[in-house]
């Protein structure tokens, strides 16, 4: 599968050449190998790299003033059953509570522009937070998500200053209330994961997605960057995107039309 | 040789009072089970009792690298497989916190005097489960499986 990684990591330009040459030929060959989950039941083997999670935002569906895809993530990951610690300032815990996908709006200053985009962990090929995390807690699973294993991160933080994303929360205040498929305790760094329980159990699905589906946008597509048939990769083919902070070269797994 | 009977008699009621004090003992232990429970129908836990008693940690370690690196969910050796079926339910059928006082898991480490921190993070009552019948149902229409119908009990 290492054709198709170094595809996807290639820059706009060798892309571009590629494109130009013999794009047919390099989709083929990648068909027959991704296999389809069936059905929904839990997976009883190890995830692998046959697979690479990831989406694409279309910034020009993206609605001003939409939180669908933040209020579905609040309610899948139990972002929502957080409670403001008692006594503490109202702004300070709007900034401090955990957040797997901000709502970012952005100014042209210049033409008056404006972009709206959800932005979430962007499941890094080469994750700074993986590179930087000194116990080896922040780890990329074989399926391209970036997660932290929670049992062993100690919350030094050094993975949220290295996120050029600010992708990543700390818990600062003891959880009284948890969901069964999202743990969440006193002293740990998380962010999105692309919700892997969903995934795990043959749901190809992310809540974002649905809910911004379900909204009649359609700007988030959640798929298979691997499977060259899948809804991503036909997206991906049709619309020109991007990388943000593309010059990191990081390669995520999260791309962007329309920025 | 009324000396000897003696001394055998006080010998064989030293080993009744034992025996009897040992098998009390045992019983006490096996008592944490909540009998509002779905533990309590059971014959024994995923492994034999006494296996359990002693490993189950061991178990619970293991799968826990299975699901965080692997996203292994389904086995049967997993924390949230304990809490759904040892978490006991009050009079109107809501489940209590299974870390709660007399609750399953307290109880017994509290008789044992082992810290437990698994509930700091993750959740005393089965809510919001990654896979059930009824989650399968909701998003049947996403993989076009077949969805069965949730049970009373899986919440």
């Amino acid at each position: 599968m290492n054709h198709e990684t170094e595809s996807m990591n290639q820059g706009r330009r060798d892309f571009l050449g590629a494109a130009a040459g013999v794009s047919a030929a390099a989709v083929a060959p990648g068909v027959f190998l991704h296999t389809p989950v069936a059905n929904a039941a839990p997976r009883t083997d190890p995830v692998t790299d046959m697979h690479r999670w990831g989406l694409l935002v279309d910034t020009s569906k993206c609605a001003d003033g939409c939180t669908a895809c933040v209020d579905a993530c609040d309610s899948e990951n139990g972002l929502n059953l957080q409670a403001k610690p008692h006594g503490q300032d109202e702004l300070k815990w709007e900034n401090q509570r955990a957040v797997w996908i901000r709502k970012v709006k952005l100014q042209d200053n210049l033409t008056g522009h404006v972009t709206n985009l959800p932005l979430m962990c962007q499941h890094c090929e080469h994750p700074p937070c993986v590179d930087v995390c000194p116990t080896g807690a922040s780890f990329k699973r074989a399926d391209g998500i970036v997660m932290v294993d929670r049992h062993t991160c100690i919350g030094c933080r050094y993975c949220m200053m290295a996120c050029p994303y600010k992708a990543r929360s700390f818990i600062h205040e003891q959880v009284d209330h948890k969901l069964t498929r999202a743990p969440r305790g006193k002293g740990c760094v998380e962010s999105c994961n692309l919700c892997a329980h969903r995934l795990d159990n043959g749901d190809i699905s992310t809540a974002c997605a649905e809910a911004c589906s379900a909204e009649g946008h359609q700007a988030l597509i959640f798929g298979d960057l691997k499977d060259p048939m899948g809804p991503l990769r036909k997206a991906l083919a049709k619309t020109p995107s991007r990388q943000i902070r593309q010059d990191l070269g990081l390669n995520t797994g999260v791309r962007y039309a329309g920025i | 040789m009324a000396e000897v009977m003696t001394k055998g008699v006080l010998l064989a009621l030293l080993a009744a009072v034992l025996g009897v004090g040992s098998a009390a003992y045992a019983e006490e232990v096996g008592d944490f089970v909540l009998p509002s429970s779905k533990a309590a129908a059971l014959e024994n836990c995923v492994e034999p009792t006494e296996y359990m008693r002693r490993n189950h940690f061991e178990l619970i370690r293991h799968q826990r690298d299975e699901t965080v690196y692997g996203g292994i969910r389904g086995d049967s050796h997993g924390l949230s497989g304990c809490v759904a079926c040892h978490v006991g339910y009050d009079d109107s059928g809501t489940p209590i916190e299974i870390d709660a006082e007399g609750q399953f898991c307290r109880s017994c480490h509290a008789y044992a005097s082992v810290e437990m921190n698994c509930f700091d993070c993750h959740a005393t009552v089965p809510r919001g489960e990654a896979w059930n019948h009824e989650v399968a149902a909701a998003h049947a229409h996403l993989t076009g499986s077949a969805a069965a119908r949730p049970t009373a009990a899986e919440r």
